[in-house]
């Protein structure tokens, strides 16, 4: 067992969590914070993707003891108050979800994918979204709408 | 998962005799891998050892025309890196094309040759360019390292901590993706470098990534596409399964060692 403390959507929290306890379980069952979907048991769907210290990874291929002190946001930290992310506002104005079980991680991976293209200095271009959207699987919308939320949101950010 | 022990390694010292004191320890970096094997069951180490705060194991620094690179560094990192970009764009390529997006924040150069998957990318790019794989007790041509399938020449308790690669004069990395895992089902790496011209190919051996011998010579000769033409490539010793037979993969590496040519 490893006492785990860390910073989730700005707040500080900890745990008493076995070793091998992936950072998704954490989340999901000891915060309760069952925004983070697993969708897959192969690391391939990116359905359970958070920020970690700023960069998008995998909730369910992440150890949480390998987390101490780290600072993660969730999709329930995204939004400020009642106003939501331009992405989540981007996601409902362009229907980018029907079922929704993928959209926490779609927007978590293109909140981090808008940020860094924006960093660099780099154009976002329909062809590079869906490059980047790669890691993350829709079983629904084929891809579409999720290209055009990402692309309204980019505009906005 | 079955349980295992979590270690944050402070130093090699201590990775070291972490890994010996455990009864079947493992190396944890990035995980991407390992990680998703154990949820699998496909490996239950008692212990992981993580690699990755210890000092020195992460970052690229150059060095006239070599680059070092931090075992730990993600390829995320590699592909951003300016000096990488700068001595050898076809590695920045490479580690800007692995997986997708949160594997290359989480995911290492050192864990990938480690583990040496028959379709990972790395292990094509290190063959071609001549890398030195540097651990914590001698130094490995690439060459020697990459052994078989998810085998390498690293003895127990050996830890990578560099890798070490002089800029070619050229190179490029071209792979064509299976489609639905997006892995190499072939990629070739082409270097012209200090060491000559070498062809690396990942995804189609049986026994893990090689050097085409045919296709060395024939762009030793001459650096041009049309000069793969007349390099027979055999299908034997080729792995052949549900996504192509070693016959197409044959022909792939032909394809794929043209578009690296033109891509240099």
């Amino acid at each position: 067992m490893t006492n785990i403390k860390m910073t989730v959507n700005g707040k500080s929290v900890s745990g008493e969590v076995p070793d091998e306890t992936l950072l998704s379980e954490f989340l999901r069952e000891n915060l309760r914070l069952t925004g983070t979907h697993v969708g897959c048991d192969t690391s391939q769907c990116g359905a359970c993707v958070v920020h970690v210290n700023g960069k998008a990874l995998k909730a369910c291929t992440t150890l949480a003891a390998s987390l101490e002190g780290a600072e993660v946001t969730t999709i329930e930290g995204l939004a400020n108050g009642g106003e939501l992310h331009p992405m989540q506002q981007a996601f409902n104005d362009n229907h980018g979800l029907q079922c929704g079980f993928c959209t926490p991680g779609m927007i978590m991976t293109s909140v981090d994918m808008v940020n860094r293209y924006k960093a660099e200095g780099k154009e976002l271009t329909e062809e590079a979204i869906r490059d980047e959207l790669e890691g993350n699987i829709c079983r629904c919308t084929g891809y579409h709408n999720i290209v055009k939320s990402v692309e309204d949101a980019a505009a906005k950010m | 998962m079955y349980p295992t022990k979590y270690h944050k390694a402070a130093s090699i010292d201590d990775a070291v005799a972490a890994l010996n004191a455990g009864e079947d320890a493992k190396l944890l970096a990035g995980g991407q891998t390992l990680i998703a094997a154990m949820k699998q069951h496909l490996a239950a180490p008692s212990d992981l050892i993580d690699v990755r705060a210890i000092d020195g194991m992460s970052g690229v620094s150059a060095d006239g025309d070599t680059l070092v690179i931090g075992a730990a560094t993600t390829h995320a990192e590699v592909a951003g890196n300016a000096d990488v970009q700068r001595l050898c764009p076809a590695l920045a390529a490479l580690a800007g094309g692995i997986g997708d997006p949160a594997v290359r924040y989480a995911g290492t150069i050192g864990g990938s040759i480690a583990n040496n998957d028959p379709s990972a990318d790395y292990p094509a790019g290190l063959l071609a360019l001549g890398a030195t794989i540097v651990t914590n007790t001698r130094e490995i041509a690439a060459d020697d390292f990459f052994e078989g399938l998810f085998t390498t020449a690293l003895e127990d308790g050996e830890i990578i901590t560099s890798v070490r690669v002089n800029a070619p004069k050229r190179a490029a990395y071209i792979k064509f993706r299976q489609p639905a895992s997006l892995f190499a089902l072939v990629g070739v790496f082409v270097a012209d470098g200090a060491g000559g011209v070498r062809v690396a190919v990942t995804g189609a051996g049986e026994d893990g990534v090689f050097r085409h011998a045919g296709l060395e010579e024939a762009l030793s000769a001459d650096w041009a596409s049309s000069a793969a033409d007349s390099v027979s490539v055999d299908s034997d010793g080729l792995l052949s399964d549900i996504h192509g037979s070693a016959a197409y993969r044959a022909n792939l590496i032909k394809v794929l060692t043209k578009r690296a040519v033109e891509a240099s």
